[in-house]
């Protein structure tokens, strides 16, 4: 046996120190006033406006028509993580199934079409999406917003490696079992990808709440705003002599990180259940 | 209950050599038809296409009289045991039994029934409830045979079924596929690679070789009258002494020996002579040649515990004696070889030569023997 020393735990603490901290000087400032902030930098104990900020961001109506609260931003970021999620795997699972069991031309060239996609970031050709989502009507609605980036070849890529490593035996008994194309994929495929749908989501809603180019563009009316942009918009006050509102800015940024974190420690206890109690 | 008819059936992968070629099989019902042969002699093959899980490229396939080439493996009514079991992992053992009738709408308290009724024949009842990564893997292959039951098929098909389990639960649960079978008294389908699975399961063998039958027959027949040389060292254990020889007029000479047959013989000249481990004895007389003896120079000896196999060589081919436990042994030594059991196949093809009229006389006997058995 290995015995713990000071030193193992000294790197321990210290690495732990270094992932916590930034979050716990963005928590601790974000309970100060703006003035304090301003004139005295960063901080790392509490303040008193705890409650009254976080109360303010949430409900305050902003922006220039005043329709936007912070509540409102979370929702709309929330649907976007959801939907993105959801979306992405029901999408990408299709895809996946039907590269690996069905035997159709091209087959294997359509999962290379897919998969070199994986190289080109949304960046590439946000310019066309754009055109047609604003062709389309679609601008500052939930479907212009979450639909253009549904497809995703790093969950088509990922359910196909899952889908290759389930026994062929499995779909052979089901076959025989008298369980149709549909019914195999309801009734074992989906079972089985528990864990690997876990994995999935927990990255795409991450992805999902975290995007900000797509939706900045996607959006003007104000009722669609995410936060990642409700951020942006308080540190864009500076104008004159006003001091922007960095205690706000700091509390929606902890807002912000807090679904993402939910989601992650929900999924990833099923995440590890699945994958120790499971044999394939 | 049903007859499975394989006719002329080939499988032809794309471009290569036939996997399987012009098989013909009749299955009566009930019977017990097993497939054995090396890895890659296509059995496997040719249960998938019963099956349905591999489309057959020519000849057909008819179970009750349908030819059923089209037909959707579900539709078959034929139900199939993996050799990794293929149980649905998310599944208990309950669902994992009732999901074929599920599949086929049959009624609620029907499929219980089914579920119980197959849970008390092969004792699952206290494990309907737990998944398969719960189960040994005796009982896992006791769960894909259940599976198999509860859906009353015509038929049952095994594609080497043990193959997973250790030997001494290999033996058990071979026990129980055969007081199963006969119990249901379904017709059933078995695949595998060992021969004495296939000798103890069997009603009737079928040995294949490169996608060919070499042999059908009762597991005794197929024992004492093997059809080539193939079969002749593929069924047994050990396998039977194939050895070159040449015959003149009715003198056998093996290697330096010469041994005199005193009756008619099937062929002059060049040809290969087989004869079962178990049935040489030590020559009575010490080290003295005699008219039915062959000179064995012993290699090394392989103690069984019941009896000792010794290996060695005749000239220069290898022979192998099985002696009981107590027989003595020495470096040099003289077996007498049984004249009655002496097996002779073509030199060129490996095909049997029929000889004696005293060995197809025995034949006869034992199959009517077993018929009378039954």
């Amino acid at each position: 046996m290995h015995r713990t020393r000071i030193l193992d735990h000294a790197v321990l603490i210290l690495g732990a120190l270094f992932l916590t901290l930034p979050v716990v000087v963005a928590f601790m400032t974000s309970s100060h006033e703006a003035a304090a902030i301003h004139s005295k930098g960063l901080m790392l104990s509490p303040g008193g406006h705890f409650v009254d900020t976080y109360e303010k961001v949430l409900t305050r109506q902003g922006g220039f028509t005043g329709q936007v609260t912070g509540a409102r931003m979370m929702m709309n970021s929330f649907i976007l993580g959801v939907g993105f999620a959801l979306g992405k795997i029901v999408l990408s699972m299709l895809a996946a199934y039907a590269i690996v069991y069905f035997r159709f031309r091209f087959a294997t060239l359509a999962f290379w079409v897919i998969f070199t996609t994986l190289l080109l970031p949304l960046e590439v050709r946000i310019m066309p999406s754009y055109e047609v989502m604003s062709g389309l009507g679609l601008i500052n609605t939930y479907t212009g917003l979450i639909v253009p980036l549904l497809a995703s070849a790093t969950g088509t890529f990922y359910f196909r490696q899952f889908f290759k490593s389930v026994p062929e035996e499995l779909l052979e008994a089901a076959r025989i079992d008298g369980a149709g194309p549909f019914k195999f994929f309801i009734d074992v495929l989906v079972p089985l990808s528990k864990t690997m749908i876990a994995a999935i989501f927990i990255i795409m809603f991450v992805y999902g709440w975290n995007q900000y180019l797509w939706p900045m563009l996607m959006t003007t009316d104000e009722r669609f705003f995410t936060l990642m942009r409700g951020i942006k918009q308080i540190l864009q006050v500076w104008i004159g002599s006003q001091i922007p509102d960095y205690n706000e800015a700091f509390a929606l940024a902890v807002l912000a990180m807090l679904p993402p974190v939910l989601v992650v420690v929900v999924f990833q206890s099923w995440f590890i259940k699945g994958l120790t109690e499971s044999d394939k | 209950m049903a007859t499975i008819e394989i006719d002329k059936v080939s499988k032809i992968y794309h471009g290569g050599v036939p996997a399987v070629s012009e098989v013909d099989i009749q299955i009566d019902d009930g019977e017990f038809i097993v497939l054995v042969g090396p890895s890659g002699c296509g059995k496997s093959t040719l249960l998938r296409m019963v099956a349905g899980l591999e489309t057959i490229s020519s000849g057909t396939v008819k179970i009750s009289g349908r030819v059923v080439n089209d037909v959707e493996p579900a539709d078959r009514d034929i139900a199939m045991v993996f050799q990794n079991y293929a149980l649905y992992p998310h599944m208990s053992v309950r669902e994992n039994l009732a999901y074929g009738l599920k599949n086929r709408r049959t009624p609620k308290n029907e499929i219980e029934a089914r579920v119980a009724e197959a849970a008390r024949m092969l004792e699952l009842g206290p494990y309907l409830d737990r998944k398969p990564r719960a189960l040994s893997g005796g009982q896992r292959q006791r769960v894909a045979m259940g599976r198999a039951i509860v859906r009353h098929p015509s038929a049952f098909l095994f594609d080497e079924p043990l193959s997973n389990l250790d030997a001494k639960l290999r033996v058990s649960m071979r026990g129980e596929i055969k007081r199963l079978q006969r119990r249901v008294g379904t017709t059933s389908l078995y695949v595998t690679h060992d021969q004495l699975e296939a000798m103890t399961l069997a009603d009737r063998l079928v040995v294949l070789n490169g996608g060919r039958i070499e042999q059908i027959g009762r597991p005794l027949d197929v024992y004492h009258a093997p059809a080539s040389t193939f079969v002749a060292s593929f069924i047994g254990s050990p396998a039977m002494n194939l050895v070159q020889g040449e015959l003149h007029g009715s003198r056998l000479a093996i290697g330096p020996a010469l041994i005199d047959l005193g009756q008619a013989v099937p062929t002059q000249g060049a040809v290969t002579v087989g004869f079962r481990a178990e049935d040489l004895q030590v020559a009575t007389g010490g080290a003295a040649a005699h008219a039915d003896t062959l000179p064995l120079s012993v290699d090394y000896v392989e103690e069984l515990g019941s009896q000792r196999l010794v290996h060695g060589t005749v000239g220069d081919q290898a022979v192998t004696v099985a002696l009981s436990s107590d027989a003595p042994l020495s470096g040099e030594m003289q077996v007498a070889v049984p004249l009655g059991r002496l097996h002779f196949f073509d030199a060129g093809t490996g095909r049997r030569l029929a000889w004696s009229t005293a060995e197809t006389h025995r034949t006869t006997t034992t199959a009517n023997l077993l018929e009378t058995a039954r």
